[in-house]
């Protein structure tokens, strides 16, 4: 049975609807790859998983997020707060930022434990070292009181990852932890996820828009685009055979090393802000297969052998 | 920590001593003639020719400034022209009043401010925000002697709950620590709140709520504690300010003190006077920011370290 898993899930920020009935599962010892272009919509997911829509200002409002058997939408904050940090962790993009600069590290890291096992502090500081030598950072000791800005980018986002695993959660939620940085630790960081999730039986949802990152660490793929799941497979079968021709597209794009961060050449023209999300299929306009009916009407979600793909091309006909 | 202490005093030295030379020549460059208001009417030129040796007025410029500092280095101000008493005397006696204000004043801002700031920060949005904020901003745009005017008017004279005027008794510095403190509260309080609103939104405030700390504990822990470093700055900026700003109100409620001091000896040009009590300003001033400095040393280890 799947750890997680969220159905037609929408999500409403004031007027805005940013996100529309997006499906996936994540199960435990497997990496679920999030992709799709800047705008998209993985990081909303997250927060929505994460019950942080709130803080910044958006809500879920349809849909269901059922973890390890329990329905997360409409959660109480307080029964929220004890699944968050202990079961369910976050790693967030930018390692330069998500720590507080006026706190030592240790004490950033301990907290996790102090508040979901109830540690005492030495046993806190005890767990902390440890993990910070398992993410194989050097002199975890000395470290485990020095503040975030004597550390290099690579040295604080392992920082980030023990803080996720202090508590020894269930679930993990990676949101794009390698962008900030440079490519060799961009490497090191992602085996270390991908040894985690192997040796702690973990589910990870690895968000990113690398798709070479996706060959390197993913079981499966979800490729989304503004703000609807347009394909979900494994990252085999998405490989071999994709079905949307945004996951083609994506996959003939994997950015090689000279090329900018980012960058996604190849698919002229822009996600489209939720402002203009297009009528019908929301990828018609930069799509080179498209057809008529692809401007008029959204295309149902149509089951493959291993996964599932929203296009009028595989549509089954009645 | 200490080396950082060590470092910033002597780093005022330069200050001050630019500090000094300003002062001295600002008196000296303004109009008018403290020996016309001292001698007698009718003096022959030779007996106003004295009076200029005696107070050492007929040296030049830069032989004065010598003179003076050397002496005020070693705590001699010289003596009032006018009121023919030792600056340092005079200051000793004012001083400790605006002390006793000013710090009153600022602790009494500091506290209401940091509150309604941060009450209104984590309700914001709220009809408790939008409330407290107008108040701060009626606060904040009323002139400080018009309020103590007003407040005279309602807690001393209609209610007869505090003395009008004077220093004599402890219940004689409520009205004017309140006309003080109160355009410090809204100073205070505004930059709380925008500082807690900034904050409140950096990743690592997120980083907080995804790890299930508990809003209460995200708002006063760590975000106030961020909130504070702008704060700090504005205080440490408002221990001078306090201490010589208060003239107005000094001088609405007839309180002696620093102020009132500066403004007696303007109106008679007495040089001295005017000198020892902007260089006590001017002390307060430095005094404060290097308080500052080092309260957001200790609160910051970025800037322990020289690196902000
Ligand atoms: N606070 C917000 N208010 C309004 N719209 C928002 C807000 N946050 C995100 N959006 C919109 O929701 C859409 C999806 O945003 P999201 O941050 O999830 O994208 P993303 O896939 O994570 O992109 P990136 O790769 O740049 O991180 C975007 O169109 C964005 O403009
Ligand atoms: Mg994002």
């Amino acid at each position: 049975m799947a750890l997680l898993t969220v159905s037609g899930l929408g999500v409403t920020i004031g007027t805005l609807s940013p996100l529309d009935d997006v499906s996936f599962e994540a199960h435990k010892g497997e990496i679920l790859g999030l992709v799709g272009e800047s705008g998209s919509g993985k990081s909303l997911t997250a927060m929505a998983v994460m019950g942080l829509l709130g803080r910044i200002g958006g809500r879920v409002s349809s849909g269901s997020i059922l973890f390890d058997g329990q329905e997360l939408v409409g959660l109480r904050d307080s029964s929220y707060r004890r699944l968050r940090g202990k079961r369910i962790a976050l790693i967030s993009q930018n390692p330069m930022t998500s720590l507080d600069p006026i706190v030592r590290i240790g004490a950033q890291i301990d907290q996790v434990s102090l508040l979901h096992l109830r540690l005492s502090k030495p046993a806190a500081k005890a767990r902390s070292i440890d993990l910070m030598q398992q993410l194989r950072i050097p002199d975890a000791e000395t470290l485990h009181r020095a503040y975030p800005h004597q550390l290099s980018g690579g040295m604080k986002q392992r920082i980030v990852i023990a803080m996720a695993l202090a508590a020894d959660p269930d679930l993990i939620i990676a949101d794009e932890p390698t962008t900030a940085l440079d490519v060799t630790i961009q490497a090191q960081i992602i085996q270390i996820m991908v040894d985690l999730v192997r040796a702690r039986d973990l589910a990870l949802i690895l968000i990113t828009h690398d798709m070479g990152v996706v060959a390197q660490a993913c079981n499966r793929v979800v490729v989304l685009y503004a703000g609807r799941v347009a394909e979900t497979n494994t990252t085999q079968a998405i490989f071999a055979s994709p079905c949307h021709p945004y996951t083609a597209s994506l996959i003939g794009c994997i950015p090689s090393r000279d090329q900018a961060e980012g960058t996604l050449l190849g698919i002229p023209g822009t996600v489209p802000g939720v402002l203009n999300y297009p009528k019908g299929c929301r990828f018609h306009p930069r799509c080179g297969d498209a057809m008529q009916v692809c401007a008029r009407t959204v295309p149902p979600t149509t089951a493959q052998p291993t996964g599932s793909v929203a296009c009028h091309l595989h549509e089954v006909v009645t | 920590m200490l080396l950082f202490t060590v470092k910033r005093l002597l780093m005022l030295i330069p200050v001050f001593l630019a500090i000094s030379v300003v002062i001295f020549m600002l008196v000296h460059l303004v109009p008018g003639d403290p020996i016309d208001n001292i001698i007698r009417v009718g003096a022959t030129p030779a007996e106003k020719a004295a009076l200029v040796a005696r107070y050492g007025l007929d040296q030049p410029i830069w032989a004065q400034y010598v003179n003076w500092f050397s002496k005020m280095v070693q705590g001699d101000l010289g003596d009032a022209i006018i009121l023919r008493r030792p600056v340092a005397d005079l200051i000793a006696q004012n001083l400790p009043h605006s002390l006793a204000l000013g710090s009153l004043a600022l602790v009494f801002s500091t506290v209401v401010g940091i509150t309604a700031g941060a009450i209104a920060a984590i309700y914001r949005d709220t009809w408790f925000d939008r409330g407290v904020m107008t108040v701060i901003l009626l606060g904040s745009t009323v002139p400080s002697f018009w309020l103590a005017l007003l407040m005279i008017l309602l807690f001393a004279v209609t209610l007869g709950w505090f003395p009008v005027s004077g220093a004599r008794t402890a219940s004689a510095l409520v009205l004017p620590v309140l006309t003080i403190g109160l355009g410090g509260v809204a100073l205070v309080a505004r930059v709380t709140r925008v500082a807690m609103m900034d904050i409140a939104r950096r990743d690592f405030v997120m980083m907080l709520h995804a790890k299930g700390v508990s809003r209460w504990r995200i708002e006063l822990g760590s975000v106030l504690r961020h909130a504070m470093m702008p704060v700090v700055t504005i205080l440490s900026l408002r221990i001078g300010w306090i201490l010589g700003g208060a003239v107005a109100v000094e001088f609405v409620f007839a309180r002696p003190g620093l102020g009132s001091l500066l403004i007696t000896s303007l109106n008679q040009r007495d040089y001295p006077v005017v000198q020892g009590c902007l260089l006590m300003l001017a002390i307060a001033v430095m005094l404060g920011t290097l308080l500052g400095d080092i309260v957001q040393a200790i609160m910051d280890p970025r800037i322990r370290e020289g690196m902000k």
